[in-house]
């Protein structure tokens, strides 16, 4: 097994997307279910959610937002270049299914795969109306394959400078039409905001939770979340949950646990004082 | 056997044991009776030919001596190393009844390094049998089984989850008790043998039982160990600095997180560290701790005498600066404001009249509580078995009560073709348990290949 990026492509500002040589993981793989990235010897094994397959051209595809050392590093990949590993596809698969109307919300990186969710849904017979969230305008991407694939797609960002301001509008839009299930990925703080829209609405709302993974198959238990007051596991146990059952709070406070240490790793990369000498 | 001073080991990751010179290995093997019918023999569970090896010692038949260890244990350099010998080969020594037994562990270990630093030989390949078997999990029962497969000539594929062959001998026991390198080298020579090792591929989830059969793989070992942390269920349990014993050591010995930054994986780790359990496993967490600079509380349930973990580690920690609080167990955990743990409640506890078994369990003492500063908390109160196989293949059997597959003596499961053992059929327990269990199946599996019914058609029933 090789895993050669076969194409790079640049999103956004740091924002980057992979085509990787993997038949067997694609042969395999279905929405919602994610990978373990390793670049290199020594690198760390990176969680990223799968953007796309394609089983005849034996391909998977993944994006991912630069936000610390291993991501960084992981953007000065070319295309050509081969990864250590890719572990996958690895937690349970998303429900797809006919619902009827569904609502999916992206926010940031991870709009990405979220439209192949989309897809998925779209397949199923839904109808579907696509969120595009961003920090701003420059953060917007692929507007387009969006509009391809959903019935609406509306756009908003933190700042306003595309489409509608921060997510509150979702509230009107669900006071005019029902929907029967909504999907959101994203940061968790706009999760859990999502989450607060649609509950007063009873509308199933599902999340995908990312919390700090290390094996990303249950063996190590940092990964683990609680929801509906059960301690679970979000590789194995997802990384789908039910937003309006997740604890948002510990999520984001077992987030944070290893910050010094990664903003350490970040600093000493950028400036060039990180260990390069095994690089590729 | 000579061992680095505990003020200096505990400084770093250096192996702790150096290892006998050759002069103490001969030494050692004179005193070793060539009995004729040795009883050593019986203790090991994979057999090693004890008596004939150590008398290559004698004679300065290195090689031959390696080659005889070889012909049942695939892996000396690790047995020689971590096998608990005291309960086992050493137990059953003539030379134990009065006074001490001969140190087969270490002459064996001294026989393995001098082959790798003499460079092994590896065995021909026999002719092809044409028959395709599938090992799940490169641990040391894998390893094992992989290695007597493709000696008997069918095609293996070892398929590992992970990205690093060895499974707990990679993640699991600490570097200064095995050196990684080690793990390498015996990794190495099973993949030299023919075996194909595929890296990173998750059994249940890239394939599973039943695609095997039908990519055309004949029989199949399920050997993936029981790697899924347990926890105490105490409020508090998901704050930050609370581990599982496997996030622990996986961070630290798998990801080398002792050399952040220079490795990526980071560790976070404070001044006091208070370590749940009393096995091997506890020991070893406690003993990484105290090596990445913090004062270390082991928090065990029962009392010194019960501590399951092997005399010599106990002994190897407690010089190193161990400090151990007996019958006393977690109640809840404590955390500042940012959910970072802060300290801990703990109750006494005492043992209570033995069982018909003999085995005493134990109780709390009423309002015996008391709080204790901790910044780090390493849960080790033991693992069950990986479920994900067990999940995905239909129609497994499985112990309801542990999750742990159901074998036969020869590895048999009940589905056709399917064969299991290691951690993932008895519970977390000996390398050198689940080595013998990779033998058996392999010898089962065998069998089964060469005068069974193969299937051939890439059906899949169960029996
Ligand atoms: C199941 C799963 C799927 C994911 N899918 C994607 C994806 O498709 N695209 C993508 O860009 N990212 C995804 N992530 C997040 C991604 O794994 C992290 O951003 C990455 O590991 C950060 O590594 P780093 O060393 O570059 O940054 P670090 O130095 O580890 O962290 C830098 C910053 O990112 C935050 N962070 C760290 N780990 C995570 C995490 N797991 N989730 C969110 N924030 C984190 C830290 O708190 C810190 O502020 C996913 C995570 C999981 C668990
Ligand atoms: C910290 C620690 C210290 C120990 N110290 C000692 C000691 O001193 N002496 C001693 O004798 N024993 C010791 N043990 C116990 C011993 O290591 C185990 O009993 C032994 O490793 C079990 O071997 P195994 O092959 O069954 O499984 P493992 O070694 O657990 O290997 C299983 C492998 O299977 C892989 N796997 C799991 N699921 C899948 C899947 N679905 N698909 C593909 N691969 C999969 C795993 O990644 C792993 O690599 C210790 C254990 C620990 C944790
Ligand atoms: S494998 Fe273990 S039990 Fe067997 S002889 Fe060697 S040390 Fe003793
Ligand atoms: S029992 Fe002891 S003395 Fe006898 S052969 Fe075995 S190791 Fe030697
Ligand atoms: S990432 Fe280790 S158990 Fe989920």
């Amino acid at each position: 097994m090789t895993y050669k990026i076969l194409a790079k492509r640049n999103l956004a500002h740091k924002m980057t997307m992979f085509e990787v040589d993997a038949p067997e993981i694609a042969a395999k793989a279905k929405p919602g279910q994610f990978l373990i990235v390793i670049a290199r010897t020594g690198s760390e094994r990176i969680p990223l959610t799968i953007c796309d397959f394609d089983a005849q051209k034996g391909t998977v595809t993944f994006a991912f937002h630069e936000v610390g050392k291993s991501t960084k590093e992981l953007a000065t990949f070319a295309e050509g270049d081969v990864l250590l590993n890719v572990t996958g596809p690895l937690g349970n698969p998303s429900e797809i299914g006919c619902f009827g109307r569904v609502l999916c919300v992206g926010g940031g990186i991870m709009v990405a795969p979220l439209l192949l969710q989309v897809k998925a849904m779209k397949a199923a017979g839904n109808e579907v109306t696509t969120v595009l969230g961003c920090r701003s305008g420059e953060f917007l991407f692929m507007k387009k394959e969006a509009m391809a694939l959903s019935d609406e797609v509306l756009v908003a960002s933190d700042d306003g400078t595309a489409g509608e301001t921060g997510m509150d509008f979702l509230r009107d839009l669900l006071a005019c039409k029902m929907f029967d299930r909504c999907v959101v990925m994203g940061p968790v703080l706009m999760m859990r905001s999502v989450c607060e829209i649609t509950r007063p609405f009873n509308i199933p709302t599902v999340v995908t939770l990312t919390p700090i993974m290390i094996d990303g198959m249950g063996m190590c238990g940092v990964c683990r979340v609680t929801v509906n007051g059960k301690m679970l596991f979000g590789c194995v146990d997802g990384p789908e949950f039910d937003g309006h059952q997740t604890n948002f709070d510990e999520l984001v406070k077992r987030q944070r646990t290893m910050l010094p240490e990664e903003r350490l790793s970040s600093i000493m990369w950028e400036s060039g004082g990180g260990c390069k000498c095994e690089r590729k | 056997m000579p061992k680095r001073r505990p003020e200096e080991r505990v400084k770093n990751f250096d192996e702790v044991a150096l290892g006998y010179t050759e002069e103490m290995a001969v030494e050692e093997a004179r005193r070793c009776l060539q009995c004729k019918n040795p009883q050593c023999r019986k203790g090991c569970p994979v057999e090693v030919p004890i008596p004939q090896f150590i008398d290559c010692i004698v004679k300065g038949n290195y090689a031959e001596g390696i080659a005889t260890i070889k012909s049942k244990n695939a892996l000396p350099a690790v047995c020689g190393r971590v096998c608990p010998q005291e309960e086992q080969c050493q137990k059953m020594c003539i030379k134990g009844k009065k006074g001490d037994p001969i140190s087969i562990g270490r002459l064996e270990r001294y026989l393995a390094d001098w082959e790798g630093r003499n460079g092994g030989q590896v065995p021909e390949r026999v002719p092809s049998t044409g028959k395709k078997v599938a090992v799940i999990g490169a641990g040391p029962g894998g390893l094992t089984a992989a290695a007597d497969l493709v000696k008997m000539g069918h095609d293996v594929t070892l398929f590992e989850a992970l990205h690093v062959a060895g499974g707990v001998l990679s993640y699991g026991i600490p570097e200064f008790r095995l050196p990684k390198d080690i793990v390498k080298r015996e990794v190495e020579y099973v993949q030299s043998l023919g075996v194909d090792l595929r890296l990173g591929n998750l059994i249940g989830r890239i394939h599973n039982i039943p695609e095997l059969f039908a990519m055309g793989y004949d029989a199949m070992f399920i050997c993936s160990g029981a790697g899924l942390p347990q926890w105490t269920g105490c409020p508090g349990e998901n704050l930050g600095g609370i581990y599982s014993a496997n996030e622990f050591l996986i961070r630290v010995n798998l990801m080398k997180a002792y050399s952040f930054p220079t490795e990526d994986t980071p560790i976070r780790i404070g001044k006091h560290v208070v370590v749940i359990g009393g096995g091997n496993v506890a020991i070893d967490c406690a003993r990484i701790s105290m090596r990445l600079g913090a004062t270390v509380c082991l928090n065990y349930r029962r009392s010194r005498n019960e501590l399951p973990a092997r005399r010599e580690e106990i002994e190897n920690a407690e010089e190193e600066g161990l400090m151990c609080k007996f019958l006393s167990a977690p109640v809840e955990f404590y955390g500042d404001e940012r959910g970072w743990v802060r300290s801990m409640r703990c109750t006494c506890m005492e043992l209570t009249e033995p069982d018909e078994s003999g085995r005493q369990s134990v109780q709390p003492i009423a309002c015996s509580d008391f709080e204790i500063p901790a910044d780090t908390v390493i849960i080790a109160i033991g693992q069950t078995p990986n479920p994900i196989i067990q999940r995905t293949t239909e129609g497994l059997r499985t112990n309801p009560r542990n999750g742990t597959i159901v074998v036969d003596a020869d590895g048999r499961t009940n589905l056709e073709g399917v064969y299991a053992g290691g951690d993932v059929s008895t519970g977390a327990a000996t390398v050198i348990s689940a080595m013998g269990a990779g033998k058996r199946a392999a010898r089962s599996i065998h069998e089964y290949l060469m005068n069974g019914t193969a299937r051939g058609d890439g059906s899949f029933t169960g029996k």
